[in-house]
C-alpha cells in the first residue's frame, strides 16, 4: 500500500516522457491554416517575362512544394511528387526558395519536373510570408487559395495517405 | 604558452563565434539600436530552436535579422515587428509568448505544481505531528509497572 503513491508518480512521469519522446520538436504548428496564400508577384522559373500570381494558384486544389537544388531532403522526397504528377492524383505548383536560376533549372532537368509551373523567388520573400522554416515544404491550397495544411520537411508516405490524399480527395468534391 | 594566456586564448574563440552571428547594422539614433538588440533576443530562431535570433547562425535567423532592421527603418514599434513574425511564425517565435488559453498550462503550470507539492507535504506533515491518543488506565499501570521493574533490576 505504501508503494501506491510513488508507484503511482512514476508511471505519470514516465507517461508523460513516452508523450514527449513521440512528439517531433521541428513541428511548429502553422498560423496561415485556413488563411489565404499571402500576396505576391514573382517570376516563373524556366522563362524570361513570366509571372505567377497569387491568384493563379486559384481554381482548384493543388499542392505548393517549396524546393531548393542545394536541399537535400528535397531529393527525398522528389520521386513521390514525380509519381503524384505522373499518376495525375495531384497538381503541384513548386516554390523554388533562394535558389539560383540555373542550379533550380539543371535540378529539375537532373531530377525530373513535377511542377505545373515554378514560382522563382530568389530572395526568399514569399517564404518568408509563408512562413518558411525547413525545406522541402509542402502547402495543401484549396480553389480558393486558401492554405489547409502544411507539411514540414519531407512528405513521408503516411502523412499523404492518412492526411494529404485525403485532404485533396475532400477538397475537390468542395465547391 | 602560460596557463592564462591558454585559457584567454579559448575565450577570445568563444568572443569569435558571437560577433560572427550579427553582421554589423547602424542606426540613426541609439534608442533603435536597443529595438534591435532586445527584439533579437526576444525572438526564436526557428531552425536552432534554442537559440534567439542574435545568436544563431542559421540562414533563416540572418534573413529575419534583415528583416526586423528594414522594419526598425521603416519605424515599426516592436508590437508590429512582433506581430509581423507571430503571423507567420506563430507564437512559437516569441521567448515570452502571451497569455491565453492554449498556454494557460505553460504560464500557470509552475504554479499548480507549487500547490500541488504543498497540498503533498502538507498531508504529510499532518499525519506526523498528530497527538498521540492518551494512554487508558489499563496502560498506565503497564508503564508504571514496567518502570519500576527496570528500576528494580538496575539496583
Amino acid at each position: 500500500m505504501r508503494y501506491v503513491i510513488p508507484l503511482g508518480a512514476f508511471i505519470v512521469l514516465v507517461a508523460f516522457l513516452a508523450i514527449g519522446l513521440g512528439l517531433d520538436p521541428r513541428y511548429v504548428p502553422s498560423p496561415l491554416i485556413d488563411k489565404p496564400l499571402p500576396n505576391f508577384e514573382l517570376p516563373e522559373l524556366g522563362t524570361r517575362h513570366s509571372r505567377i500570381t497569387t491568384a493563379d494558384l486559384a481554381g482548384k486544389p493543388r499542392l505548393l512544394n517549396v524546393w531548393a537544388s542545394w536541399c537535400v531532403a528535397c531529393r527525398v522526397e522528389h520521386p513521390l511528387l514525380l509519381d503524384l504528377a505522373k499518376s495525375g492524383k495531384a497538381a503541384i505548383v513548386g516554390l523554388n526558395y533562394k535558389d539560383a536560376h540555373d542550379d533550380a533549372l539543371a535540378w529539375l532537368k537532373q531530377h525530373g519536373d513535377p511542377y505545373e509551373r515554378t514560382v522563382f523567388d530568389e530572395h526568399g520573400s514569399l517564404g518568408l510570408d509563408l512562413g518558411v522554416y525547413g525545406v522541402p515544404e509542402t502547402f495543401v491550397i484549396d480553389r480558393h487559395g486558401v492554405i489547409r495544411y502544411k507539411q514540414v520537411g519531407p512528405i513521408t508516405d503516411g502523412a499523404l495517405a492518412s492526411v494529404i490524399m485525403p485532404m485533396l480527395e475532400q477538397l475537390a468534391g468542395d465547391k | 604558452m602560460n596557463r592564462s594566456l591558454q585559457t584567454l586564448f579559448v575565450f577570445a574563440l568563444f568572443t569569435l563565434g558571437v560577433l560572427a552571428a550579427d553582421t554589423p547594422v547602424t542606426f540613426e539614433s541609439p534608442a533603435d539600436r536597443e529595438r534591435y538588440d532586445t527584439l533579437l533576443e526576444e525572438l526564436r530562431c526557428l531552425v536552432c530552436q534554442n537559440q534567439s535570433l542574435s545568436d544563431s547562425h542559421a540562414e533563416l535567423a540572418q534573413d529575419l535579422r534583415d528583416q526586423v532592421y528594414a522594419m526598425i527603418m521603416d519605424g515599426k514599434d516592436n508590437a508590429a515587428i512582433a506581430d509581423f513574425m507571430v503571423a507567420r511564425y506563430g507564437d512559437f517565435v516569441l521567448y515570452k509568448p502571451p497569455v491565453k488559453s492554449s498556454t494557460w498550462l505553460l504560464w500557470f503550470g509552475p504554479l499548480l505544481m507549487l500547490v500541488l507539492a504543498l497540498a503533498v507535504v502538507a498531508i504529510f506533515a499532518r499525519g506526523r505531528i498528530q497527538d498521540p491518543q492518551p494512554l487508558s488506565d489499563e496502560e498506565r499501570r503497564r508503564v508504571q509497572s514496567l518502570i519500576k521493574s527496570d528500576l528494580g533490576q538496575r539496583k
